[in-house]
């Protein structure tokens, strides 16, 4: 398996995406997950700009999705993320898990949104009627990739 | 001579995206952060902040050896997805 990993400015297809996971061989289930550009409570968030390390960040999610697959049976993994000025509802990241069965498909999806979230190196600031402000990371999301060590790992 | 980037908050603080450092001979990163401190008022956001680094590339820690020719950068904590 060959996975599909893309780091870029342009946006991305959904539907083609997924059709082009559904041809992976004798899958009977297929997770996608789109992250997009959510407003502030307030309603005052203008966009987003994704900063990332050119080469690193490429590396990081290989080696993110050869831990998927060492730990779930999958037939075909994409991991799409965009970078530079992203504007509300637009969509940001999507990762895509084909494999036999459901269980694992939802597992891998899962462990490759909350490692890139609290791993991989992007740096998202955002855009506000206030100013400008470089986003702080998040414990609950330091919290959901924990699950995911060793000793919770799957059998 | 090592090659150091920067990014994100650490990047605009800093007002710097890159920067070079001679060495002669293997150094951890602990104390080529702490030559850096040295460049300036700016520059102690290094010591005032949660930062992470990785070596060629890869994340390491603090105490990781830098030998000359590497490339070294130094980031606040990520925030993609």
């Amino acid at each position: 398996m060959t996975p599909r990993i893309r780091v870029q400015t342009d946006d991305f297809d959904v539907g083609q995406e997924h059709g082009l996971l559904a041809q992976s061989c004798n899958s009977g289930a297929l997770v996608t997950f789109t992250g997009m550009v959510r407003d502030l409570a307030n309603g005052t968030l203008h966009g987003l700009t994704l900063e990332h390390y050119p080469g690193m960040t490429e590396r990081h999610l290989a080696a993110l999705v050869d831990e998927a697959t060492s730990r779930w049976m999958l037939n075909a993994v994409t991991v799409i993320h965009r970078v530079g000025h992203l504007a509300r509802h637009e969509k940001i990241v999507f990762v895509g898990v084909a494999s036999a069965h459901r269980a694992e498909a939802f597992a891998a999806a899962s462990y490759l949104m909350d490692m890139l979230k609290t791993q991989a190196p992007f740096w998202k600031k955002e855009h506000t009627a206030a100013g400008d402000y470089w986003v702080e990371a998040r414990h609950s999301d330091d919290a959901a990739a924990a699950r995911w060590q060793p000793a919770s790992a799957p059998e | 001579m090592i090659r150091i980037l920067f990014f994100g908050g650490l990047r605009e603080t800093l007002a710097c995206d890159e920067t070079q450092l001679a060495i002669t001979a293997p150094v951890s990163i602990h104390d080529i952060v702490l030559q850096l401190v040295q460049r300036g008022d700016a520059w102690q956001a290094l010591t005032k902040q949660r930062l992470l680094c990785a070596l060629n590339q890869q994340m390491a820690r603090s105490d990781t050896l830098v030998k000359p020719g590497d490339e070294l950068a130094l980031f606040p904590p990520v925030t993609g997805g």
